[in-house]
């Protein structure tokens, strides 16, 4: 792989001060963001911004995690992570059975259902928030779990990437089992669904992501802080009115809320490259 | 004891027919190839018996039961596919077993009659495998167990062997062979390859367009073919067909030995021969323009046209043979029991 662009002394040189500026400026932020959550209120406030982190690490976290500005931060993060799996898994369990049955099954109007499934990719929760908000508030959803989960569930994505890899798998492989003696669900949960676990785990690392950064959702239908997610609390965490926002305390949680997503990635990429080396067919 | 019997069974998709009513009786662990030529609907037919097809018109009996609307597993049957269709995250041993599973048999009997299954095909020492890790051949033999560990009435397949390369393909051929006759169970196999078929078949269906051409042993096959397209699909290199006008006289104009009597025939005649029938004579007055030679070892097939004319002609002349060696033109002598005759506008044997 090393062979594609000569190497010489120049190139290097040039190539390595190109990526160490791009990396600089994305990393900026964040770490501007690490040394604020490490300084004192009075630090932020008066300028110049500090640039090199301060001695109240453990203090400002621990304030964040166990009291926070409107409800503690672990509280926050602890629904954040239901309803990110909630929304993983439910895609994913949905978007499998779905697929199966647009793949496998032959019944009346499988076609337009598929169809109607795509073209829900046009319509996402920005596009039809009145409507879900105006059901899920009629049904008695607000502040609940259900209510944050429930509307974005289905996913056309996931469907149609299931029903890509689905068609993949050889058809002989449902008449042996067939052969076999094998239900359909039998086959979907003995023959296709470990057959997925690669796709699985992909999607899911993704979906999660997807979950856990929802914003404008989770802003609209809770309104109790008990139910708070931690990507609209950091919002909600800014002060009205004349009150001083808790800059140090507000950027610990915004590295809390970045860590979930982080470790997600790092985790599941384990599980990938074992899903890549172990890659059947 | 079981008997598979097909009444006139046909399979249409929408409008289009791809089987045109087929009967055959097959007898107990009787072994069956059906041969012919791709799309010729065998596959099709294959898959009738097993279930995984509709049956359009017509209907399936095995052991004198209609099943045309049973299930693949009610009908006792194991498959064997083209291309294995292993379960790929299963280990070997779950493979051969998965069906005894579904059956919920008890635990230690599925183990014994894993391990048993894996003796008789040799394949003890790879049971923890993965499908991956094996070659074709031992990936076939996971497919064959899969098929004998339930212990079916039917054993059925679907060109197992195409997938595998030429001596592979020898020796797998000579041990379904070997496994078919040692578990006495009756089998249908559905090749494209005449030499499979010959070699593999208690008897043979040749198969045209969705019509059987001709059931019967594989030798009345070749002695006797039925028509003009078994003729040239059974045996390798295929027959010469030459047409023959009155007088016995070839497109060329010579006349044919006088030792070969063509039938009395209102219509046009066509005269088979086999390239292994066809012997050498210097003073015969059909004479072959050589055109190419191909050596095989044992023999030589020499391509050319009858002098004079350009009708086509293969002869295999014992031996090895190369153009230079040969002369520009050979007298042939057609062996006379061995010629067959043929209406040329129907195909039909005389």
């Amino acid at each position: 792989m090393s062979g594609m662009v000569e190497r010489n002394g120049a190139g290097t040189i040039i190539s390595h001060v190109g990526l160490i500026f791009g990396i600089a400026i994305v990393c900026f932020p964040i770490y501007l963001a690490i040394v604020a959550s490490t300084v004192e209120q009075k630090d932020i406030v008066s300028p110049p911004l500090p640039l090199l982190p301060g001695g109240h690490f453990i203090e400002n976290y621990k304030k964040a995690l166990l009291s926070g500005v409107n409800i503690p931060v672990w509280r926050m993060l602890v629904n954040s992570t239901i309803m990110a799996m909630g929304i993983a898994i439910g895609k994913i369990v949905i978007s499998l059975l779905s697929a199966f049955a647009i793949v496998y099954f032959r019944f009346p109007l499988r076609t337009f259902f598929f169809w109607m499934i795509f073209l829900t990719l046009m319509l996402p929760v920005e596009v039809r928030i009145v409507p879900t908000f105006e059901v899920i508030a009629n049904f008695g959803m607000l502040n609940s779990y259900t209510g944050l989960i429930l509307p974005l569930i289905a996913s056309a994505t996931a469907t149609f990437l299931f029903r890509q890899f689905f068609m993949t798998v050889p058809d002989e492989i449902a008449e042996a089992a067939r052969v076999d003696g094998a239900k359909p669900m039998r086959f979907f949960f003995d023959i296709l669904l470990p057959m997925s676990r690669t796709n699985i785990a992909a999607l899911f690392v993704i979906l999660f992501i997807y979950g856990w950064n929802q914003y404008l959702w989770p802003l609209l239908i809770t309104t109790d802080p008990e139910m708070n997610t931690i990507v609209m609390g950091i919002k909600q965490m800014f002060p009205s009115g004349d009150d001083l926002a808790d800059w140090p305390v507000i950027m610990a949680t915004a590295l809390l809320a970045m860590l979930p997503p982080v470790l997600v990635v790092v985790f599941m990429q384990n599980l990938f490259i074992k899903g890549l080396v172990d890659a059947e067919k | 004891m079981t008997t598979i019997s097909l009444k006139d069974v046909k399979k249409s998709y929408g409008k289009l027919r791809v089987i045109h009513g087929v009967s055959v009786d097959i007898h107990d662990s009787e072994f069956i190839v059906v041969v012919g030529p791709s799309g010729c609907g065998k596959s099709t037919l294959l898959r009738m018996i097993a279930g995984l097809e509709d049956i359009s018109e017509g209907e399936v009996c095995i052991d004198g039961k209609v099943v045309n609307h049973l299930e693949p597993m009610d009908r006792n049957i194991a498959m064997v596919f083209q291309n294995y269709a292993l379960y790929p995250h299963m280990s070997v041993f779950d493979n051969i077993a998965y069906s005894l599973k579904i059956a919920k048999t008890p635990k230690s009997e599925i183990k014994q009659r894993v391990q048993e299954t894996a003796e008789l095909l040799q394949l003890g020492d790879y049971l923890h495998r993965k499908p991956r890790q094996l070659s074709g051949g031992q990936r076939q033999r996971v497919a064959m167990g899969r098929a004998i560990v339930r212990r079916p009435s039917v054993f059925l397949f679907d060109e197992p062997l195409s997938n595998l390369d030429a001596k592979l393909r020898v020796q797998m051929r000579l041990e379904i062979k070997r496994l078919q006759r040692k578990l006495g169970i009756t089998s249908v196999f559905v090749t494209h390859d005449q030499v499979e078929a010959m070699t593999l078949g208690d008897k043979l269906m040749v198969l045209n367009d969705g019509r059987v051409e001709q059931f019967g042993t594989p030798v009345d096959l070749y002695q006797k073919p039925g028509s003009v397209f078994v003729a040239q699909f059974i045996g390798s290199p295929s027959m010469n067909i030459v047409p023959v006008s009155e007088g016995q006289r070839l497109p060329n104009g010579a006349v044919v030995d006088h030792m070969v009597r063509s039938p009395q025939h209102a219509g046009e005649l066509s005269l088979g021969i086999r390239p292994e029938h066809i012997d050498i004579d210097p003073t015969s007055d059909v004479r072959l323009l050589i055109e190419m030679a191909e050596q095989l070892g044992a023999n030589t097939l020499i391509h050319g046209v009858l002098e004079g004319s350009t009708a086509p002609l293969v002869v295999s002349m014992p031996g090895l043979h190369t153009l230079q060696s040969l002369d520009a033109s050979i007298g042939l002598r057609f062996q006379p029991e061995n010629c067959h005759w043929f209406d040329t506008g129907s195909g039909n044997r005389l």
